[in-house]
């Protein structure tokens, strides 16, 4: 029979790794040892266990990461628990790639880029992130700032230390609300800081993170001059089938699980204000 | 061609397609409830406008079974649910159930393609059914239906003592051609086109004289916001119960949730009907984006007049079909919407 996009293929978890006290990243395979399916950055992916239940989830690896996806997942609830409680080996239900993705290859080709992320927010930039790195050639100058409630509470801090604060043309920004001992970097939350580092409108900024965070940040790139349209998100709704078919994440004429769940926010200013 | 058999033909009518593929009729249930049932010998065709539920359960059932899976210490298998279903002739569907085919159509096979509602889709002949008595609350002229000469893949239309059939698809014409109609003492002549042509122009004329008969939607396509934003939701929605019964009956209402039942010897994904009225549609971690039910009304009624348009070249997800207007227990419906609507802008 033709192939249904609603039944789940079988993946493999082969590693597990703790992030923050409740954020796991998981690597998951086909049960052939192969990537389960190609994606774009920003694309997201339906996990499920059988009678546990399903959830939407970033695909946090870039595209260019030819053996296995990631996934960094916020221990949440019934399904999120259950896989924060899994051990390697384990084999869960994957479905997917959804989403349109970020405009990598369009409206961010040979742009600067500043991207900002809040908390569990760095999951869809982790992916669109290191898919610039990997094709750096494409893309302008890099910032990034990142804030987290505290410094346990900052996701892949390894890989930000060692790799991207390394990478050339790019500048890591990281942040956490509250002072704490053994943290001497910035303190304060992520909308001032951006206002106080003053970015140059010339970069095509993209913000996520919780709906509190995403508001002021975007405040504050407007009070720097940036424009609606050269602000980019992603978006969360409650999904259930992942293509446009459930009516669940259905706001205005557009479907979360479709057309977004990254959008700009002029677009996201023509659709009632329903998220 | 039109071609004319004598009513007291219609059960030697029936029987004859039941023997070709798996059949299903309208049946009467009480003086009021009609539903659709699978033909037997005897079994009488309900000569009712509607169906209590629409004919969209065929092709996107209440409960539709996915997929299997078993877990056996760390392993999943993944057992597919899907057989293909064999064909079969819904009979004597209403005009306006047979444009809900396309409305749904536009969300199911749409890429990527939902294979479970395309393979009953597929496997359907649909002989739909003119309206000879259309009712007060309908209004499917509204859309552009043409009650008197509905879709789908043939046509009947009973009248003068006289059962009318045309087809119009190939699978319409492939099963009027399988069944021997001359049996059934059928004649096509010029006559019957026009004593078919007679009925239709009587019952434009009934259409006319019907209550609802001007009502018509208004594009609103470039007004999203505005008519979002309008103030006519909050008295429109002051009474709803947020029971959903509008959401079911609807022929056009496709929402749908995915669960999960563990039977003991393996789980079970399935699909379930599921309704934008209620509170725990949109429910996340952070609360629900629609908390009141002013917000989760607005939602039923902006998509089918507005949302689905702007989607979908301007068609709407209502059809007319008035059900949502027999049913709801405070009385409210879309036809009091398409007129605040049509007010407010
Ligand atoms: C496009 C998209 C991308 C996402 N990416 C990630 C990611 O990369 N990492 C991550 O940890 N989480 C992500 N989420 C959120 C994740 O889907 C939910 O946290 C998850 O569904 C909760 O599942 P659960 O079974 O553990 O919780 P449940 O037991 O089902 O519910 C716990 C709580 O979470 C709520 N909830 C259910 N579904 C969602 C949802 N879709 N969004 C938010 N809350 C929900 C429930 O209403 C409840 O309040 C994403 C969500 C979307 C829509
Ligand atoms: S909204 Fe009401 S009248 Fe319109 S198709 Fe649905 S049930 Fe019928
Ligand atoms: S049937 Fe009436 S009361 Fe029930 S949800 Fe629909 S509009 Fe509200
Ligand atoms: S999740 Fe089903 S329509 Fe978007």
């Amino acid at each position: 029979m033709q192939k249904e996009e609603l039944i789940p293929k079988v993946g493999v978890v082969t590693e597990i790794r703790q992030e923050t006290p409740d954020v796991k990243t998981f690597r998951v395979v086909g049960t052939d040892g192969r990537k389960l399916f190609e994606h774009i950055p920003g694309q997201c992916a339906m996990l499920s266990v059988p009678g546990i239940g399903e959830a939407m989830i970033s695909i946090t690896s870039s595209p260019t990461v030819e053996e296995y996806m990631e996934f960094s997942i916020k221990k949440v609830g019934v399904l999120t628990s259950w896989l924060h409680a899994m051990e390697t080996g384990q084999e869960i239900l994957v479905r997917g790639p959804y989403g349109n993705g970020f405009p990598v290859d369009t409206t961010f080709k040979g742009r600067d880029l500043l991207f900002i992320a809040g908390g569990i927010g760095l999951a869809p930039l982790h992916s669109v992130i290191n898919y610039v790195r990997a094709k750096r050639e494409n893309y302008g100058h890099i910032d990034i700032v990142y804030g987290s409630r505290s410094k346990e509470d900052l996701v892949d801090l390894e890989e930000i230390t060692n790799e991207w604060m390394q990478e050339k043309d790019m500048n890591v920004y990281l942040t956490i609300d509250r002072e704490e001992e053994g943290w001497d970097g910035h303190v304060g939350f992520v909308p001032n800081y951006v206002q106080e580092l003053n970015f140059p409108t010339t970069e095509t900024a993209v913000i996520c993170g919780p709906p509190v965070m995403i508001h002021f940040t975007l405040q504050g790139l407007k009070a720097l001059g940036f424009t609606d349209s050269q602000v980019f998100t992603t978006m969360e709704m409650r999904m259930k089938c992942g293509i446009g078919k459930c009516g669940r994440c259905n706001i205005g004429d557009k479907y979360v699980c479709k057309d977004g769940p990254v959008f700009s926010f002029d677009e996201l200013g023509e659709l009632p204000d329903e998220y | 061609m039109i071609t004319r058999i004598s009513s007291e033909k219609l059960p030697e009518l029936l029987q004859q397609i039941s023997e070709q593929e798996k059949l299903y009729i309208p049946v009467d249930k009480s003086d009021k409830l009609s539903v659709y049932e699978e033909y037997a010998p005897g079994k009488v065709m309900s000569l009712k406008l509607n169906t209590l539920r629409s004919a969209k359960d065929f092709f996107f059932p209440q409960v539709q079974p996915m997929a299997k899976f078993r877990m056996e210490g760390k392993k999943i298998e993944v057992m597919d649910q899907r057989t293909e279903t064999e064909d079969y002739c819904i009979f004597g569907v209403r005009a306006c159930d047979v444009r809900s085919f396309d409305v749904l159509d536009r969300v199911f096979l749409a890429d990527p393609v939902d294979t479970y509602y395309e393979d009953r889709r597929k496997h359907a002949t649909v002989v739909s059914f003119a309206c000879s008595e259309p009712s007060e609350t309908c209004f499917c002229h509204s859309f552009g239906i043409d009650a008197a000469k509905p879709d789908g893949d043939a046509r009947m239309w009973i009248a003068n003592g006289n059962v009318y059939l045309e087809g119009i698809t190939e699978k319409g014409e492939k099963l009027l051609q399988s069944l021997d109609l001359a049996a059934l003492g059928a004649a096509a002549d010029d006559a019957a086109v026009q004593e078919v042509e007679a009925e239709q122009q009587r019952v434009h004329e009934i259409q006319k004289r019907m209550p609802l008969y001007s009502l018509k939607p208004t594009d609103n396509r470039d007004k999203e916001l505005e008519i979002f934003n309008a103030p006519i939701w909050k008295e429109l929605s002051d009474k709803c119960l947020g029971c959903g019964s509008c959401t079911f009956v609807c022929p056009t209402c496709q929402c749908f949730d995915i669960e999960d039942f563990d039977s003991g010897h393996g789980v079970e994904r399935y699909r379930c009907w599921d309704s934008c009225m209620y509170k725990d549609f949109t429910m996340m971690a952070a609360g629900t984006p629609r908390k009141t039910q002013l917000e989760r009304f607005r939602q039923r009624f902006m998509h089918k007049l507005v949302y689905y348009p702007i989607r979908n070249d301007g068609i709407y997800s209502c059809v007319g079909c008035g059900r949502c207007l027999r049913r709801c227990p405070i009385h409210m419906n879309i036809v009091k919407v398409m007129k605040a609507m049509e007010e407010d802008a």
